[in-house]
């Protein structure tokens, strides 16, 4: 699928963000500033970018524990994602909700989410809402090799499939679910299995923004054309442990360092654009050396920006009560 | 004795317990983790709050068993492995998770027995972590007693300290019911003198941690510390309290506290959970019911509010009952200001 000049770089924005918004993270985890839990998304942008470059505010996602990726793929505004993540009255979800439970559902974005499989159940929801409306939006769900193994995924997908839902369930298969090798706990080709469910099943290499991009659009034509669900699956890696101070004794020692070498999304991209012609090396400079002011600034309001009281603490439980 | 933490003092019920019966069964996500990873090690995690550190090693993978993230099918296999003679152990990574396995937990376990005509039993123990204190957000710190403790057919317990967490745990083990063994998250490394060797702490009955004369504090879990905290403050004013560690919370233990209400006639109760349906309303309903013609004034309960766990560290200070909070209390209780 061809892209525009303008469309590459705004991708490439986007992937940039999201790397850089995760690496200072997980430095400013270690300042002991940032609390809770931390589940980063560095390694697997091509994923989030590849998909969400598709969609519009009146498409939905649901996501998933490391959703700050997803987030920011589908528009939700960094700056206050990083107030959130600071637990600041101002941030996106009023410090109410953190890293774990950035929502925006302006943007389309109906939450990280806490519950490994929480998320596909809801998203067929948002695609009955979708085909209700019938104007060409679907919802996307995003889910790791773990999620693939809980019983709520398996009946949103049958679900999807018994009301032939514009609902693609997308699959990032990271090489790990939590401590455990997805090798270990999905027990059988985890897209023959999804087509068992009556699924076609598109794969990308999670690694490659162009990979995963094309698999959309043709995921997306599927769903488009009226003709049910489908699932779209991507490996990538995770720079990062399951959580932030996750010791990662699972993993061998130079495991990250050669996909970061080696396989890097980012890297790809750049060469793959630069190489083409399409895009000037000094181009890309730029929006590296902006996004990194960009981030820093955010890291600094969010220091500054104010604590919530009481009253945050007990509103919006309910409506009216 | 050896000053332990709550973490080696779980760690040590489950060695004793598993080279006691070879029935004895771990079951969970990542309880020894590393299965499939990459640098090949097979106790990589040892439970994310590693209180199922080695038992791989000892035990292999038959007896301690790595699984899919499928809380649902995880009690499932537990109850069924139950039903056919084992004695499962099964953790929930959260108590939060329980949402996932409800079905398993309240429709099945807990009525095996009573449905199936008393000839089937479910010697099943599911361990979480529970409760606040580390900003994990409403998904992941909340503290479910009294939701299970509804449920007839279910035990439930809330050990306070290392000692009664090992001895509590090998009771679970050896008991022929199914037990919800919640573990707060905050206390896994707070220490206390433990046994070495092994021994059972009964299930049942709520523990005297200090005797007064002025109110009776009831209260579990890591509310236990807050309020020793709150009475040693009031104890420099000259007010005392009997403070009854619940420890369980299916059943309660309704003598101890009926019996030192008789001589205090205040009650004050402290619950990290939300108020509503709770068990500090239970509490002042058993009050209310039994011990009224001692009760010189209102009960008071000190609970989080009727709020989700807020993420924020400035909220979650605030939603967590605290030493401050409950000493206010008490004062107000005994001195009615």
């Amino acid at each position: 699928m061809q892209q525009s000049r303008t469309d590459i770089l705004k991708a490439y924005r986007q992937m940039r963000m999201i790397r850089e918004f995760e690496e200072r993270l997980h430095i400013e985890n270690r300042s002991g500033e940032i609390a809770g839990f931390t589940h980063l998304y560095a390694g697997q942008e091509a994923i989030a970018v590849g998909i969400c470059e598709h969609l519009t505010d009146r498409d939905y996602i649901s996501s998933t524990h490391r959703g700050h990726g997803h987030c920011i793929a589908k528009g939700c505004d960094p700056r206050l994602m990083m107030h959130e993540i600071y637990g600041r009255a101002d941030g996106l979800c009023k410090g109410r909700g953190g890293s774990m439970h950035i929502a925006d559902i302006d943007k389309g974005m109906l939450g990280a989410n806490g519950i490994v499989g929480g998320g596909p159940p809801i998203a067929v929801g948002a695609a009955l809402a979708c085909q209700a409306r019938g104007d060409g939006s679907v919802a996307v769900s995003f889910g790791g090799g773990g999620s693939s193994n809980q019983g709520t995924v398996f009946e949103a997908m049958n679900m999807a499939v018994v009301l032939k839902l514009p609902k693609i369930f997308v699959f990032e298969l990271n090489g790990y679910s939590e401590h455990t090798g997805e090798g270990y706990g999905i027990g059988s080709d985890l897209a023959g299995r999804t087509r068992g469910f009556g699924l076609p099943v598109f794969e990308a290499d999670g690694f490659d923004y162009f990979s995963v991009h094309q698999a959309m659009a043709d995921a997306l034509e599927h769903v488009r054309a009226g003709k049910g669900p489908c699932a779209l699956i991507a490996e990538a890696t995770r720079y990062f442990g399951h959580f932030e101070g996750d010791p990662q004794n699972y993993r061998a020692k130079d495991e990250v360092k050669t996909l970061r070498e080696t396989q890097d999304a980012l890297l790809r991209f750049r060469r793959k654009v630069t190489e083409a012609k399409l895009i000037e090396a000094a181009e890309l400079d730029a929006i590296d050396a902006e996004i990194a002011a960009f981030i820093e600034d955010c890291v600094a309001s969010a220091r500054k920006a104010p604590a919530p009281g009481v009253e945050i603490m007990l509103s919006d439980v309910y409506a009216d009560y | 004795m050896t000053v332990k933490t709550m973490r080696e003092a779980l760690n040590e019920a489950l060695f004793q317990e598993m080279r006691r019966d070879p029935g004895v069964i771990v079951i969970g996500e990542d309880v020894s983790g590393g299965a499939g990873g990459s640098s090949g090690s097979r106790d990589a995690a040892g439970g994310i709050f590693g209180v199922t550190k080695g038992l791989m090693g000892e035990f292999g993978d038959k007896r301690v068993i790595d699984t899919p993230i499928s809380e649902s099918a995880i009690i499932g296999l537990a109850n069924g492995a139950a039903l056919a003679g084992m004695r499962p152990v099964a953790e929930l990574m959260f108590a939060d998770f329980v949402g996932v396995a409800m079905d398993q937990i309240y429709n099945q376990m807990a009525k095996f027995r009573y449905m199936f005509g008393g000839k089937a039993k479910a010697p099943i123990v599911v361990r979480m972590s529970m409760g606040a204190g580390m900003n994990a957000a409403a998904q992941h710190s909340q503290t479910i007693y009294s939701m299970l403790s509804a449920v007839p057919g279910l035990k439930v317990v809330v050990p306070s300290n290392p000692a009664d967490a090992k001895g509590m745990l090998a009771a679970a083990i050896r008991d022929d019911d199914p037990v919800i063994f919640l573990e707060h998250k905050a206390l896994y490394s707070s220490k206390g003198e433990v046994p070495d060797d092994e021994y059972v702490a009964p299930l049942h009955g709520a523990s005297l941690v200090q005797s007064g004369k002025d109110a009776t504090v009831v209260t579990l879990g890591r509310m236990v510390s807050f309020a020793a905290k709150a009475a040693a403050k009031l104890a420099g004013d000259g007010i005392t309290v009997d403070l009854i560690d619940l420890r369980s919370t299916s059943p309660i233990d309704e003598e101890m506290i009926l019996e030192s209400l008789s001589l205090t006639g205040r009650l004050v109760v402290v619950d990290e959970s939300n108020p509503v349906c709770s068990i500090a309303s239970e509490i002042a309903a058993i009050a209310a019911e039994k011990g009224l013609a001692s009760l010189r004034t209102p009960v008071v309960r000190v609970t989080a509010p009727h709020t989700p766990v807020p993420f924020a560290r400035e909220l979650e200070r605030m939603y967590v009952p605290g030493p401050d909070r409950i000493e206010a209390a008490i004062r107000k209780a005994v001195k009615g200001e």
